[in-house]
């Protein structure tokens, strides 16, 4: 068993220890970038084509069918041709920021994978406060849209940044409080640290994940929901509505660039799915405990499968919602929700020495009743509440 | 070896950013340029242990302060810098007088130090959760002081730039598009 789960620990300490004894470091973080590329990047490409054939299953077509067996070599023909299109700048727009918004979109979503725990001992960096330094890194993208939008010199396409940067600020206070009860209960920072306090079993069998707890559960939801739309997806795709604003901040890009985009927006997707994985379902933990001889990467792996599963079928169900609608719903439910959060996660805190019979039992009612009264009030009044909206145009 | 390449790369860049960030003539670009050299700041200070401070410095100097100033940028006065202003003019005196005293203050109090006396100081290295503890026992009071002021400061701001009224101006300008000669003119080139 541990063989199989430590293979590619071993694996990169062979290979590092091929090089001369100085370079070994280095070689040994070279490894580590060009193992998460490579994994990343060929999840990237199914993504794509899986994406488009579930899509195409949930509305009733095929989807992509012609390319390879089931269509499977879409991605490489997808890429054949991104890289063959003619690259288009715009005349009037800013030269060097229309050329380097691309990267500077791409290069710290890679950057946020580094610390994400994907197995057992297979972390590229163990830092202190790595949830910080993923935060951190993944603002910078914000950035990047506006870089995008403004060098264009294109009225959708600073319109598109400019809903996407209203999207993405707000949608990072929900992100960010909804990790927190995480953090608070399992009292560390570090994301590897927090993938370790979520092993154990519970009584009932059950793996002692966050998520099965009531500020768990609830956390868990907040952050998918903040997790599409900072990824910028269906239902939160306002950014690049193409019905309203053509591509939004990306319709003055073209060939390499436009596939540098696309792939910055699902890598976003994938270290956020991760983050997912790793601080409410147990990081590379079994789910069960007669399954614990199975590799912690498979563990990992096959829930990063099924969550990047319901963000699919999640884009195939709901329509897109209105700006205002948007910014909405994050301020006035996501962001008090993530607050009263605390407060349930810190009750399960401090009733976590309660030993009479059925305190679970009492726990689980009393924290589902602290966050389920505001959901249903907030939900409620926020329905058909809101002010008729005030249209004004650009110049 | 590789960590002084490391920085000196970071110092020149950051450096280099910041003398963009002034000498610019469009205000978006310098607004850019700054966020470059916040981030170049954010790589310094981690590369000297300060692991919190420089991904707080990334969290809140590139992620908000530099979307900040881009929108304050774009909501008041348009992005181009008016032809009159230049770029140096003799009102830089009085700016220089008062950057010249702020840094001598910064640097004497640094130079008069205790700490500076100390030859080859340990490797002060805060783990993030001792600076979380200190935050929240001996230093909870500035903190919340802190908290306080900038959220009067968030309301202040959003109550003095709200405008209600109906048939106000749009707000975001953009640049107006080339007209067909410009582009001809272009072509011709």
């Amino acid at each position: 068993m541990n063989a199989a789960d430590q293979i590619f620990v071993s694996l990169q300490h062979w290979l590092a220890g091929l090089a001369p004894a100085t370079f070994q470091p280095l070689v040994a973080m070279v490894l580590n970038i060009v193992g998460i590329m490579t994994v990343f990047g060929g999840c990237f490409a199914l993504t794509t084509v899986m994406e488009r054939k579930i899509l195409g299953r949930m509305q009733n077509r095929f989807g992509p069918n012609r390319t390879g067996p089931f269509g499977l070599l879409q991605p490489l023909a997808d890429a054949v041709k991104m890289l063959t299109k003619e690259d288009i700048v715009p005349f009037p727009a800013d030269q060097a920021l229309h050329f380097l918004a691309p990267l500077v979109l791409t290069v710290p979503v890679w950057l946020a994978f580094s610390v994400l725990p994907f197995g057992r001992n297979m972390t590229a960096v163990e830092l202190d406060a790595g949830i910080l330094f993923f935060f951190a890194i993944s603002s910078g993208s914000e950035l990047a849209v506006f870089m995008a939008g403004w060098a264009s010199h294109n009225k959708y396409s600073l319109l598109g940044a400019m809903r996407g940067i209203a999207q993405m600020i707000s949608y990072e206070v929900p992100l960010v409080l909804s990790t927190v009860p995480v953090l608070m209960i399992a009292g560390s920072l570090s994301l590897v640290d927090i993938a370790a306090a979520q092993s154990g079993w519970l009584a009932a069998g059950l793996p002692r994940w966050n998520v099965f707890t009531p500020w768990g559960l609830a956390a868990f939801g907040l952050f998918l929901v903040a997790a599409t739309a900072e990824s910028n997806r269906s239902p939160f795709d306002l950014p690049e509505g193409e019905s309203e604003l053509i591509a939004g901040y990306l319709t003055e890009y073209s060939g390499f660039k436009y596939a540098l985009f696309f792939l910055g927006e699902y890598l976003g997707l994938f270290a956020a799915t991760g983050l997912g994985v790793t601080l409410f379902l147990g990081g590379w933990g079994a789910p069960l405990k007669a399954l614990g001889w199975v590799p912690s990467w498979i563990w990992f792996g096959a829930k990063f499968a099924v969550l990047i599963f319901l963000f699919i079928w999640t884009r195939a169900t709901l329509p897109r919602l209105r700006l205002d609608q948007l910014l909405a719903f994050a301020w006035r439910f996501l962001v008090p929700l993530a607050l009263v959060n605390l407060v349930v996660a810190a009750g399960w805190h401090w009733t976590g020495a309660w030993t009479f019979a059925s305190a679970l039992e009492i726990r689980w009612f009393l924290g589902a009743v602290i966050i389920g009264f505001p959901y249903f009030w907030l939900g409620r009044g926020l329905r058909g509440r809101l002010p008729e909206r005030a249209y004004s145009y650009a110049e | 070896m590789l960590s002084e390449l490391t920085f000196y790369f970071f110092a020149a860049l950051t450096l280099a950013a910041a003398v963009a960030a002034m000498s610019m003539r469009n205000l978006v670009r310098c607004a850019l340029c700054a966020a470059a050299a916040f981030g170049g700041l954010a790589v310094i200070y981690v590369q000297l242990d300060a692991e919190f401070a420089g991904f707080v410095q990334f969290l809140v100097y590139v992620g908000a302060v530099a979307i900040l100033i881009v929108f304050a940028v774009l909501l008041t006065r348009g992005e181009e810098i008016e032809s009159g202003l230049a770029p140096v003019s003799s009102r830089w005196v009085g700016g220089f007088a008062a950057a010249a005293i702020v840094l001598a203050a910064i640097v004497g109090s640094v130079l008069s130090s205790p700490s500076l006396n100390h030859a080859a100081a340990p490797a002060a290295s805060a783990p993030v959760k001792q600076i979380g503890r200190e935050l929240m026992t001996g230093f909870v009071l500035p903190l919340e002081t802190v908290g306080l002021l900038l959220t009067a400061a968030l309301l202040g701001a959003v109550v003095i730039a709200m405008r209600d009224d109906a048939g106000a101006e749009p707000v975001i300008r953009i640049r107006t598009p080339l007209v067909k000669e410009e582009f001809d003119e272009a072509l011709t080139k």
